[in-house]
């Protein structure tokens, strides 16, 4: 069995504050704000991984980033995965979720066969949750979204859970087939230090535009449908008044000033 | 003969529309009347009649019904085709849904087939002066507002989170009810549901609700909680929360506010012990007026608040509750 984790590197939320806008360019300065697996994606390795162990197979890690993401890479090797895959070339700068989703369904159809495609259901930086279904209908597969639990049916082959507004819905699914993962899946696992030496013998593959059989324009920022008509951060248009006084008095002249409004 | 150019998906599970279809034909009709655009209400599924009048009676100009045995239940494939077949025979400009669960992933899959751009979980909607669709989208955690359109491509596709619009009011109908050709065979369904586990219902109180009094992490413990509970059933409210507490299990997973939670339009919203991260913030951008209560003078949310309160809730809040029981007496 072989199993595809598309894996995004994505700047750490921990220094968000760091964000900029550029005034002239409306685009955002991530300045050198470091980058880690996006937590999702963190989850669904694990849930490959803990297929493997049960199923036995390989688990292929695939990440479209520029180069500069390897120490993310290595750790998903540490972690456990068999093969590491970076698509990486400046042609695919610029690409929306639709390029996204072109791009790494290409290369997943290199890798072919395989059984499953698994991501995390949102990233922390873009959360469109849209890549992973995207894939799915350029590689004309099934796939299903906020997936959190994978099992081995006895008659049917696998058994998802996937989360729906007011519960959940059982569903049997026949690989191939994606499926994107919500936190609820699982905890993954620690890496040790004989992890990382391990992870460190592996080696992490390069394929650019050329590996690829790009037969469509559908590629980085010309290749994008959507694009951006401007970038804001939210502005406060609201008035503020800060209420004075000891903690007692405040509460009280709270109070007043919503029923002059007409709360109480 | 379809004539409208703004279709509205209106998202039905086990016969029920949901709330978040009808926001969106309310929004689509309000975008459309100026110019002259007519909107149409999109249902797919099986045994349809009763919603597709129901969905006339909510304004829609046209129903569009797609009514088929192997539509009962929903499937990303066969839905996102026969979708995609209407469309390219009928070609709008736009085609909205909500950002739920089946919305999400019916629209990624159909903006793909459709080679066209797809904007997620959308919390505005504008038209430009070209009769594009400005979608906007909170990125990096709602610390970043986007602008996002699509020039060159059609339709625009377009996920809006739910209880970003409003219904629109129940009239007279004056639309038609239109069937879509639904050509299915059994293995376009490429994945077969075996049960559904319901969870308790939390009926949408919260985007309901007139007042709402959300928690977040410095309420400090589970012990603490009932504060926020009590000054919520003071002011006849509902009770929010950012995600800390949901994570803590001091509030429920659908009372959390925010880009993964819900978005509100409350009158009044008071926060108490809120820092105020813009991911929980862009759910109630649209609340009336905002109160704030938190010890740290710094914290963010008194950047985003109409009055603001520093001090210990514990301090301020019962004097408070008192004087609103006073004048509610």
């Amino acid at each position: 069995m072989r199993i595809i984790v598309c894996l995004k590197p994505v700047p750490d939320p921990k220094h968000w504050s760091q964000l900029r806008l550029d005034p002239k360019t409306k685009t955002l300065i991530r300045g050198d704000i470091p980058s880690i697996i996006n937590p999702l994606d963190r989850k669904a390795l694990e849930a490959a991984l803990q297929l493997r162990e049960r199923e036995g197979g390989e688990v292929v890690v695939l990440s479209m980033a520029p180069p500069n993401v390897i120490p993310v890479l290595r750790e998903a090797l540490a972690m456990g995965a068999d093969r590491s895959i970076l698509l990486s070339d400046a042609a695919f700068a610029g690409s929306d979720t639709l390029a996204t989703a072109y791009i790494i369904s290409a290369a997943i159809r290199k890798i072919f066969p395989f059984e499953f495609v698994l991501c995390g259901d949102q990233t922390l930086d873009g959360s469109t949750g849209q890549v992973s279904a995207q894939i799915a209908e350029f590689l004309d597969i099934p796939n299903l979204m906020h997936v959190s639990a994978i099992e081995t049916h006895p008659e049917c082959g696998y058994r998802v859970r996937s989360q729906i507004e007011h519960g959940n819905m059982w569903v049997k699914v026949k690989p191939p087939v994606a499926l994107s993962v919500t936190k609820e899946i699982n905890e993954p696992r620690y890496i040790t230090l004989m992890n990382i030496l391990e992870g460190e013998r592996k080696t992490i593959e390069n394929w650019s535009s050329k590996d690829l059989l790009l037969t469509e324009p559908w590629v980085g920022l010309k290749g994008s449908p959507s694009q951006m008509a401007e970038m804001f951060i939210p502005e406060a248009k609201r008035r503020l008044e800060m209420l004075s006084g000891v903690p007692s008095e405040m509460g009280k002249r709270l109070a007043d000033r919503l029923h002059r409004l007409g709360y109480c | 003969m379809v004539e409208s150019n703004i279709w509205v998906f209106a998202e039905q599970r086990q016969g029920r529309l949901a709330d978040v279809g009808l926001e969106l034909l309310g929004k689509g009709l309000e975008i459309a009347a100026p110019i002259g655009w007519k909107v149409a209400a999109v249902l797919l599924g099986h045994s349809l009649s009763e919603l597709a009048e129901e969905l006339l009676i909510y304004g829609a100009h046209e129903v569009l019904v797609a009514d088929h045995p192997l539509l009962s239940s929903y499937c990303n494939q066969s839905y996102a085709r026969i979708l995609k077949n209407a469309i390219r025979k009928h070609h709008p400009e736009i085609f909205l849904s909500g950002a739920t669960a089946m919305g999400t992933d019916l629209s990624a899959r159909l903006a793909a087939k459709l080679r066209t751009g797809l904007s997620a979980h959308c919390i505005g909607l504008e038209l430009s002066s070209e009769r594009k669709l400005l979608a906007v989208v909170p990125g990096w955690g709602g610390n970043v507002l986007a602008k996002i359109y699509c020039p060159t491509t059609q339709p625009q596709v377009a996920t809006v989170m739910p209880g970003v619009f409003e219904k629109p009011q129940r009239s007279n109908p004056r639309g038609k009810i239109i069937p879509v050709d639904v050509n299915i065979k059994p293995e376009d369904v490429t994945y077969q549901v075996l049960e559904i586990e319901k969870r308790e219902i939390q009926e949408d109180t919260l985007e309901k609700s007139e007042v709402i009094v959300a928690g977040g992490w410095g309420i400090g413990n589970r012990e603490e909680w009932h504060w926020v509970e009590e000054v919520a059933s003071v002011l006849n409210g509902a009770v929010g929360a950012t995600r800390p507490p949901v994570d803590e299990g001091w509030a429920k997973e659908g009372q959390m506010i925010g880009q993964s939670g819900r978005t509100v339009h409350p009158k009044l919203y008071i926060g108490v012990a809120i820092s105020g991260q813009m991911h929980h913030m862009v759910g109630i951008r649209n609340a009336e007026t905002v109160v704030a209560i938190n010890q740290d003078p710094q914290a963010p949310i008194f950047e985003f608040c109409d009055i603001g309160l520093v001090g210990d809730y514990k301090e301020i809040l019962p004097p408070f509750i008192e004087a609103v029981k006073r004048y509610s007496a």
